[in-house]
């Protein structure tokens, strides 16, 4: 074994030269250069220049003028960016059965009592997911019209464009991007008029 | 539940197979030392490589040297993981400034990079510096599939031998499938993922002010890079805390087909190369059977638990139109995508996961915990699921030649008293480790602390943290708060077990096999490439890796099914 440890040592320092920091490095500069906007994370800057997000990471609207994402268990407030997490909530669980009875409550005082879909009461794997169910994006259109002062077909409209269907026609699940959508409502149907007293 | 959940689930097991196949055959040539494309860009490199090691390429191992020299790479790996994580605040690149990681945390967390594990007690992106990442998590991956795939490439030669001691060289083994094989393959893959939205970059952090004016700070690190490799060597340890679940890690569906594709391809790939090293094509294919059989049968089930079982919680708010399970799932995903991923991961020792299993329904999450304890071998992990495949089919010739009274034969070599031994050491390991482990933390009360959920879903817990560590694969039900002194510690173990005290008997398996003369079949010869022998195999597998864990099981997930139903009506 002793005579191994030349070897051993020595490639352990070639491998950490080679795959530690040659390889990782170079994929670095050439995503950088292939692909700086996904390489740098796909952030969404406001027109001062402002990064307000990114196309992949969910953040939190509490406002009635958007779309509201799912649950989160990231970090204290939810969508800490910095701390994804999950529930991790056995089936059992009465805290889970709490959480989701309360958020079932506060969807149906907020948008009614229509049927709710799953994703709209159950924390992402992430803490972080980015989109919501068509289906629980249907089911604010008409919260998010009034608060500005639109028609819902408008507003169905502007979630239509940000919806993503089946990849390949089966892969995945369609779903709504919370952010670009709430960003596109904003560019078309400035709530502020509407918010005006 | 609906036709395009059955679809993915069937074209991904599909694509998987068949991208591992020409990997396999290719490198079958690395393994022999043939010419590749590669060699004008890395033949200078090998050499540089062997000249530096001081390792001469032609001259080949016994199974004891081999043994050795992977042993002596691996403790080496160890010790020099540790104190780049345990000291990581004195070194460069840490934009963060993150302290270094305790005692505990590193020793887990070097044991678990070194044995191709990747079990996380740890959150990466409030932990690991970029240098981690990179010059110790990163090689790792690399290396310790390396290791995993230099082991299968000798048990392949002890087939192939007549009455021989030469296994190859570990150095040689490992280098070249590293360099010819293992690195391509992330590059490319790497610059794929960043092209579909994977970051790559050395900074920190970008902090957002959200469009309801809040503040958020979006972690970033060199992301793809480690994603790249994280899956092709069956790693599976994420630079986020929850994994490919994360969108950064894990942005479309189409990245998850190319994460839970190159998660297992590699490992299917190691089987067709060992058909091709030791001589037995045929009987490859009905080991590939085998893994796909049960890999099927494992996504299927688990893709029924998450969309039939009715959810308490749900039912209890008044929510009927919800049928499936998405607490803890993407939505981009859904749970086709999750039950395949949480399948094949849990079927090779990857580990990483795209949903969390602790908020699996029950038999989702027992069926993944259950893949784990049939020994990592449905594929496995790149190089380790093959010799644990081997070591089952061992066992496979061994139980048919005693119903028949002849001496069982396995790829023309007669199995005796000697592997028989060794493969049941080897075999034991897993039982001992995860069900010994277990029954101690279930009634200690500093274990018990770090538990999320109690009654059959805390057990659960605790039986699929040492399940994962034994069988290193390194998924969790994440409710457990493993960063702790006691948890740290005989993980570590337990992973410990999990990789070289498998490992050792395998190579004592390899050095006997390796030393018998080569047979032609004889009439008598159990013929190992037919489906009876498909379905032998499945038994050996499903009877003596799994039947042990049935009592401990139906006292976790099975108990909790019931519950389950029960709160439900």
């Amino acid at each position: 074994m002793l005579s191994q440890l030349r070897p051993a040592i020595v490639s352990m320092v070639f491998f950490t030269a080679l795959l530690g920091l040659a390889y990782p490095l170079a994929v670095t500069g050439l995503a950088g250069a292939l692909f700086p906007a996904q390489a740098g994370g796909s952030l969404i800057r406001n027109q001062a220049g402002e990064v307000v997000g990114s196309e992949w990471i969910g953040q939190t609207f509490k406002d009635a003028a958007y779309l509201h994402p799912r649950p989160s268990a990231a970090g204290k407030d939810g969508y800490d960016a910095s701390a994804s997490s999950g529930s991790n909530l056995g089936p059992l669980n009465e805290d889970l059965a709490a959480r989701i009875k309360g958020d079932a409550e506060a969807l149906r005082a907020a948008d009614g009592p229509g049927s709710i879909p799953a994703d709209a009461v159950t924390a992402s794997g992430s803490g972080l997911d980015p989109h919501i169910s068509p289906e629980n994006a249907a089911r604010q259109i008409a919260r998010v019209a009034a608060a500005r002062n639109t028609a819902p077909a408008a507003v169905a409209a502007v979630i239509a464009e940000n919806t993503q269907g089946y990849t390949f026609g089966f892969l995945g699940r369609p779903r709504v991007n919370v952010l670009t959508a709430n960003l596109a409502l904003d560019a078309r149907y400035p709530k502020a008029q509407a918010k005006a007293p | 539940m609906d036709w395009r959940g059955w679809a993915e689930i069937v074209f991904t097991i599909a694509l998987t197979v068949a991208v591992g196949w020409p990997l396999g055959i290719f490198m079958a040539r690395v393994w022999a030392g043939e010419r590749t494309w590669l060699d004008p860009v890395l033949k200078p490199v090998e050499a540089l490589a062997y000249a530096a090691f001081g390792v001469d390429r032609s001259k080949g191992q016994n199974w004891l040297g081999y043994a050795a020299a992977a042993l002596a790479f691996s403790a080496v790996g160890f010790v020099l993981l540790y104190l780049q994580l345990r000291f990581q605040n004195l070194l460069p690149l840490n934009p963060q400034g993150f302290d270094g990681l305790s005692p505990h945390l590193a020793f887990n967390t070097a044991v678990s990079f070194v044995s191709n594990t990747n079990w996380q007690s740890y959150a990466g992106e409030a932990t690991m510096s970029n240098l981690s990442q990179m010059a110790g998590l990163t090689v790792h991956n690399f290396v310790s599939a390396g290791t995993g795939l230099a082991i299968a490439a000798a048990m392949a030669r002890a087939f192939a031998a007549d009455r021989g001691e030469n296994l190859g060289n570990f150095w040689v083994d490992l280098t070249r499938t590293t360099l010819y094989v293992l690195l391509p393959l992330s590059i490319v893959t790497a610059l794929v993922l960043v092209a579909a939205g994977v970051p790559q970059t050395l900074l920190a952090n970008v902090e957002a002010s959200t469009v309801e004016g809040a503040k958020q700070v979006i972690s970033l690190f060199p992301t793809a890079s480690q994603e790249a490799i994280k899956q092709w060597g069956t790693n599976g340890g994420g630079i986020f805390n929850v994994n490919s679940a994360h969108p950064f890690e894990n942005p479309t569906p189409f990245t998850n087909l190319i994460e839970v594709v190159s998660l297992n391809a590699l490992a299917f790939g190691t089987v067709i190369a060992f058909g091709r090293v030791a001589g037995a094509r045929k009987e490859a294919k009905a080991l590939i059977a085998v893994m796909v059989i049960l890999v099927g049968v494992a996504a299927a089930a688990i893709y029924s638990a998450e969309t039939l079982t009715p959810q308490p919680a749900m039912i209890s708010a008044g929510i009927s139109d919800a049928p499936s399970n998405m607490e803890g799932k993407e939505v981009r995903f859904g749970p086709a995508a999750s039950s395949i991923w949480a399948a094949q991961t849990t079927g090779a020792s990857n580990g990483s996961v795209n949903a969390m299993h602790g908020s699996f329904m029950p038999l989702g999450g027992g069926v993944a915990m259950f893949m784990i304890q049939l020994g990592e071998i449905l594929p496995g992990g790149v190089g380790s699921g093959l010799y644990g495949m081997v070591v089952m089919a061992l066992l496979a010739v061994f139980v048919a030649g005693l119903m028949v009274g002849r001496t069982p034969e396995y790829l023309g070599k007669k199995v005796e008293a000697r592997e028989i031994k060794f493969a049941m050491l080897a075999v034991l390991i897993l039982p001992l480790t995860i069900l010994g482990f277990s029954s101690i933390a279930a009634v200690l009360p500093v274990a018990l602390e770090g538990l999320l959920n109690k009654g059959p879903h805390g057990l659960s817990e605790i039986l699929y943290a040492y399940s994962s560590a034994a069988g290193n694969n390194g998924s969790a039900f994440a409710g457990l708060t493993a960063n702790a002194p006691w948890w740290d510690t005989t993980l570590g173990i337990a992973m410990l077990l999990g990789r070289f005290a498998y490992l050792v008997p395998v190579m004592a398996i390899a050095g006997a096999i390796a030393a018998k003369p080569k047979l032609q079949p004889t009439a008598g010869t159990l013929p190992s490439d037919s489906p009876l022998f498909v379905g032998l195999l499945i038994g050996i597998v499903l009877i003596l890796g799994g039947l042990q864990f049935f009592p401990a099981l139906a006292l976790g997930p099975i108990v909790e099914h019931f519950q389950v139903l029960a709160a439900a009506r």
